[in-house]
């Protein structure tokens, strides 16, 4: 029997067969987002709303033609720019005018009587119109987000200055799965206390009905 | 008269293509790696609204995700008015009891207090839908919820 030995494959084509499949996945491929505000909805509860004081509100009403109303502060309503919210939120939750057992240590704020008096008693009210833009919408969220954030930053920063990283830093890396046990432990406690610190006290009422 | 003869060996080599299965093989292999399946086509358009405060989105199994907006072009006989979709269809409001139901049932008993919900809405739609949606997902309780957004500025389409 005389040896015969295997034919080469020609694998020329298979630069071709790759290309096919390469098209193939270029084309489904769609960059999927994924990332968002997250939100939690307020369970459906017959209680009756404690009484707040006013001057710990700050009600943002946002109408049809997009135009934000805020109340805070002790005045009647002024209309605002979306680009000053930010800063108007910080200075309301920062403000700190309470006294005596409401006094609020870590507040940088004005100490305005009118204004709220620490970061547990400061609420931010939002109320919009059913005919109110869902990016104006998700535009006032993210202010309101990114006032909490900065003073959660501050915050953390002051009491965690060793960790050379700000709070939403931290939270990323906290939720990031490369992270060990270990570190996720002690970062755990950190931004609970923070969190504690400065909640996220966020209303929504149900939106008008416009005619 | 052999004096100016072209120089033997002056045209190029040809280039090797012997290594182009390699490189188009590494493309392929990360595009096949990064590709994530639709799970719903679109009946709606989708154009997310921007913002700079963004979370990551928790892990895919455990998110719910409803969509809405105008009809798309090859929808039109839906209307103009802004719409929602749960998986494949065009839905109402009402329909959401039973679909964050059907969810959950299809999940494992430990996941359902880590589902969210994912509101991916058109920029465009006005807030009186988003409030209905969210009037519905109080109702069965499911209150974890995520604006799905792209990462951008917030104000810079805005006044």
């Amino acid at each position: 029997m005389a040896k015969r030995s295997a034919p080469e494959v020609n694998a020329g084509s298979m630069a071709d067969i790759a290309f096919l499949l390469l098209i193939f996945f270029l084309v489904t491929t769609t960059i999927e987002i994924d990332s968002g505000l997250n939100r939690k909805l307020p369970p459906i509860e017959e209680t009756e709303p404690p009484i707040i004081k006013e001057r710990n509100i700050f009600q943002l009403t946002v109408n049809r033609n997009n135009d934000l109303l805020l109340k805070a502060n002790g005045n009647d309503g002024e209309l605002i720019k979306l680009k000053d919210l930010r800063k108007k939120a910080v200075a309301f939750l920062d403000n700190g005018g309470g006294k005596g057992e409401d006094a609020c240590a870590k507040c940088k704020g004005k100490k305005n009587p009118q204004s709220s008096d620490n970061f547990e008693k400061a609420i931010i009210s939002l109320q919009n119109d059913r005919a109110t833009s869902y990016e104006t919408y998700i535009a006032v969220q993210n202010e309101i987000i990114a006032a909490y954030n900065e003073l959660r930053n501050r915050e953390f920063e002051l009491a965690y200055p060793s960790l050379n990283m700000s709070y939403v830093e931290a939270d990323k890396m906290y939720s990031d799965p490369k992270t060990s046990a270990a570190d996720k432990a002690s970062l755990k406690d950190k931004i609970e206390a923070i969190k504690l610190l400065i909640p996220q006290k966020f209303s929504e009422a149900e939106p008008k009905k416009s005619n | 008269m052999s004096k100016f003869k072209k120089k033997k060996g002056g045209d190029l080599p040809a280039i090797s293509t012997a290594s182009l299965p390699d490189i188009v093989f590494m493309l392929l292999f990360f595009f096949m790696v990064a590709t994530v399946m639709r799970q719903n086509t679109l009946k709606i358009e989708n154009t997310l609204p921007a913002a700079d405060q963004v979370e990551k989105l928790a892990k895919r199994n455990l998110l719910m995700y409803i969509y809405a907006g105008k009809p798309s072009s090859s929808y039109k006989d839906m209307g103009t008015v802004a719409r929602l979709q749960l998986n494949d269809k065009f839905a109402d409001v009402s329909e959401i009891a039973a679909f964050i139901a059907a969810e959950r049932d299809s999940k494992r008993e430990e996941e359902i207090p880590y589902l969210t919900t994912v509101l991916s809405v058109d920029k465009e739609t006005n807030m009186g839908l988003v409030s209905d949606i969210k009037q519905e997902l109080r109702k069965v309780n499911a209150l974890k919820i995520n604006y799905k957004t792209r990462k951008g500025d917030a104000l810079r389409d805005l006044k």
